[in-house]
């Protein structure tokens, strides 16, 4: 739904005449040509997954990581410039300290989507700011259970069971969809992502990907963090197995 | 700038002594649970010994807030390092450089965190025992004290501590100079902790009491050798 914008898109404190403010939308395109993110609330927790495009060889495997602790108990996946992203994840840090420092209690997840929304729709508000290239997908797990939130550029946050931003988002969501999740756990709902993002990713535009998967559950002891390594094998193994099958389903080359 | 103000701040709340020792499989660190509001005893159950992360204990004495503010300091840091998720983690040796940073340069602005710290770990099987001071000194060593323990413990230290004991021997060392020090200090209480910390995790006691004695020779005429005593 591209249309052109000719002099309402120069500022983000410009609304278009049918009502639009179109450098937001903009920022929403830097999402879109991202790399896949996936969450995912499970019964006993949430699983958050990355399709981590490698642009060259020369990376370090591990670098550049796409999801970041924001406290104990509350982790961030990012798409979108990755240093939009970092910027992020950075306030949501210090929103997560101070809030802890303040009350002496761990701030509730719904709390800092809150206040990391607000944050993000600062940046829309003046035009010498600019939207937030990216958007988060905020997994953690409080009093009241293990929550799934999604902060988009404009500000606006929801609360999701499954959310998919990025380049496959269509395809992603569809697949979240067909998933049980009230009635699957985390170690399977890691098998599960895994799974969309090996079938979400694109060989023939896109070379090499890395995946990052991490949860924060009952199992993890409500703490957030990458996947242990041998869960992490299974799933990649499971993912792959699973996008060959599928590969040879439809009668294309592996390559 | 606002006006130098010279705050050489008094202890309200403080507590005694800390005692650390290195054993075979790693630091015992113990003290008792008193705070005392001047010469009352007011509190019997603080806990002087905290855990600092999976690999470092901390004991402190003096002012029992600026323990408080300390460990929340700590526990800020530990988080971040967390959250880094590197691989890496901050070892006993880091916690005590950031520590005696933190008490020397307050000691520089006249506002002291009154306290002597005692900082036990062990990282990559190395063995660490260190101790800051209030105003910024800090060392190392096999066995360090603070307060009057320094004056009562250390000496049994020096004779009886011995390189790579096993922890009955470290536990019964360290019992011994807490119960010379429920004897002879007079802000001591005969309610004890002693943390443990290993390659394989940190235990901090519940605590625990002593079995006393006051029947002993040295109590039945306390002056005799004093002259002017009463």
């Amino acid at each position: 739904m591209s249309s052109i914008g000719t002099g309402y898109d120069l500022s983000v404190t410009t609304f278009s005449p049918d009502g639009r403010v179109f450098q937001i939308e903009y920022a929403n395109k830097a999402i879109d040509n991202s790399g896949t993110i996936v969450g995912i609330k499970c019964k006993d927790g949430v699983v958050l997954g990355v399709e981590k495009l490698i642009p060259s060889k020369m990376l370090l495997e591990g670098s550049n990581r796409r999801i970041h602790a924001v406290h104990k108990h509350a982790g961030m996946a990012v798409a979108g410039l990755a240093a939009d992203g970092r910027q992020i994840v950075g306030r949501a840090r210090s929103e997560a300290s101070q809030y802890l420092s303040f009350y002496g209690e761990d701030i509730p997840i719904k709390e800092l989507c809150d206040r990391v929304a607000h944050y993000v729709h600062l940046c829309t508000l003046y035009w010498w700011l600019r939207p937030f290239g990216s958007a988060a997908i905020l997994g953690g797990y409080d009093r009241d259970g293990p929550q799934l939130y999604m902060i988009e550029p404009s500000g606006v946050a929801y609360r999701y069971f499954g959310a998919a931003v990025g380049k496959g988002r269509q395809a992603a969501k569809t697949a979240i969809e067909k998933l049980k999740l009230s009635e699957m756990t985390c170690r399977e709902g890691i098998i599960a992502v895994a799974k969309i993002i090996y079938e979400v990713h694109d060989e023939a535009k896109d070379k090499a990907f890395e995946l990052e998967l991490s949860w924060v559950c009952d199992e993890s002891n409500k703490q957030h963090q990458r996947v242990p390594a041998d869960l992490l094998e299974e799933a990649k193994v499971a993912a792959k197995a699973a996008k060959d099958a599928l590969d040879e389903d439809e009668g294309m080359d592996a390559d | 700038m606002g006006s130098v103000v010279r705050c050489d701040r008094y202890p309200y709340v403080t507590g005694s002594s800390v005692l650390g020792i290195k054993y075979k499989d790693g630091i015992l660190l113990a003290s008792d649970t008193a705070g005392c509001y001047g010469s009352t005893v007011r509190y019997k159950s603080v806990e002087r010994l905290k855990r600092i992360g999976d690999n470092t204990i901390l004991g402190a004495s003096g002012e029992i807030s600026d323990f408080q503010a300390i460990t929340n300091l700590l526990d800020e840091l530990i988080t971040e390092d967390w959250m880094w998720d590197d691989g890496n983690k901050l070892g006993p040796f880091e916690i005590h450089n950031y520590l005696n940073r933190v008490m020397y340069n307050r000691r520089n602005k006249f506002d002291p965190l009154w306290n002597s710290l005692v900082l036990g770990g062990i990282k990559k099987g190395k063995k660490y025992l260190g101790m800051v001071s209030m105003i910024g000194v800090h060392f190392q060593d096999n066995h360090v004290a603070t307060g009057f323990g320094n004056h009562l413990a250390r000496p049994i230290f020096r004779d009886e501590w011995k390189e790579d004991m096993t922890l009955e021997e470290g536990v019964k060392l360290l019992e011994k100079c807490l119960l010379v020090l429920f004897y002879r200090d007079r802000s001591a209480i005969n309610k004890f902790q002693m943390a443990n910390v290993t390659e394989g995790g940190i235990t901090i006691t519940e605590p625990f009491a002593l079995k006393v004695n006051w029947e002993l020779e040295a109590f039945r005429n306390p002056t005799k050798g004093a002259e002017g005593s009463w």
